[in-house]
């Protein structure tokens, strides 16, 4: 997928002088601001505060379950898929270095794409099996079969 | 034959327009970049492979056939241990990744046998709890919801167990060979990969075990 994106973008700008160049798709047009988003700087205070972020946003749904703090279980499970995905934003940022930068973009692109592939993948499944259950499934308790 | 003088003719009218050869690639970039790219492709497949599971568990984790639910059987207490390990492992991780940008080898040794620790108590923990599981007769073939269980958690399981395998090589590479490009390019992968199987835990932890003791 990208390897058509960024050939095709090459040969209009200057015919093969880069059909082998891997790593300059991204260098050509803007080179200034381009190269310090390619090498990675890890940094102690990055990787604490990362930890100490996704501590709290552990501890928080691990607490409001244990404990039984929310009044109704489908408020708790609303705010703990919260919670996940907020720290799951986190871990992108602070551990995978996530930005719009590395590798010319195409790190993103494939994330977004990704996101967007397992949006319609779990949303798709859930919202068609669980109305095949409603339609089709003769609601009986289990347990009082013979 | 049709397509030959289209091409020189359009190399023709590019070679035309500029006079000189103009190089737009000043061959000032890391080398690694095509396969930091690559590994990261096939962690979003990877990725799909992890949702295509969750899928699974959504729909079959409530399918209890009249046998245990995720309200009988899982202990938060030690899913909050195993996942503290794992957080503490992605930390100690980045240690060493900060050790490898500063060239100190030792720093890089250590943090990742302490990461590999981490992760092999990790691994311990749920081989513990899995064999708890059948021991009590809740193994994947009892339910949708176990077997959906199982593949899901295993999944992630067989994940952490190749990291192990696949960190201890590394060891055993930046102890012979040092940390040359090869090696740091390796140390980044793996990285990737470490703090990837974390991430996929917050969805586990937080979908499977938290959602599954809720009424």
């Amino acid at each position: 997928m990208s390897a058509t994106g960024h050939h095709h973008e090459h040969d209009h700008q200057h015919g093969h002088a880069s059909r082998d160049g891997h790593g300059d798709h991204a260098h050509h047009d803007h080179h200034d601001h381009h190269d310090d988003g390619d090498h990675y700087h890890f940094s102690v205070k990055g990787y604490v505060q990362g930890f100490i972020l996704s501590v709290i946003l552990t501890a928080i749904p691990f607490w409001l379950v244990m404990g039984n703090v929310l009044p109704t279980p489908g408020l708790t499970a609303f705010v703990i898929l919260g919670f996940a995905a907020v720290q799951i934003v986190v871990h992108m940022i602070y551990f995978l270095h996530m930005n719009s930068k590395i590798e010319g973009g195409w790190s993103m692109l494939a994330l977004i794409f990704t996101i967007a592939l397992v949006v319609i993948m779990l949303a798709g499944s859930i919202w068609v099996m669980y109305h095949l259950n409603t339609n089709m499934m003769p609601t009986h308790d289990m347990r009082a079969m013979p | 034959m049709s397509l030959q003088p289209t091409l020189a003719a359009a190399n023709g009218a590019d070679a035309a327009s500029h006079e000189e050869p103009v190089f737009y690639d000043n061959g000032d970039h890391h080398p690694q970049q095509g396969t930091l790219l690559g590994f990261w492709l096939y962690l979003m497949s990877d990725c799909l492979i992890f949702a295509v599971l969750f899928a699974t568990y959504a729909v079959l984790g409530r399918s209890y056939a009249a046998g245990p639910s995720g309200a009988d059987l899982f202990d938060l207490q030690l899913v909050a241990f195993n996942t503290a390990l794992l957080l503490l492992s992605s930390i100690t991780y980045g240690f060493a990744m900060i050790g490898a940008q500063n060239k100190r080898k030792a720093q890089v040794l250590g943090w990742l046998g302490v990461t590999g620790l981490l992760g092999l108590g990790f691994l311990a923990i749920e081989i513990y709890e899995f064999a708890h599981l059948i021991h009590q007769g809740a193994g994947p073939q009892r339910s949708a919801f176990l077997s959906a269980f199982f593949t899901l958690v295993g999944t992630h399981g067989l994940h952490v167990t190749f990291g192990c395998i696949w960190l201890v090589t590394l060891m055993f590479q930046v102890k012979k060979y040092g940390l040359i490009a090869e090696n740091r390019r390796r140390l980044m992968c793996l990285s990737m990969f470490w703090h990837f199987l974390d991430v996929v835990w917050i969805g586990v932890f937080t979908f499977v075990y938290l959602m599954g003791v809720l009424p």
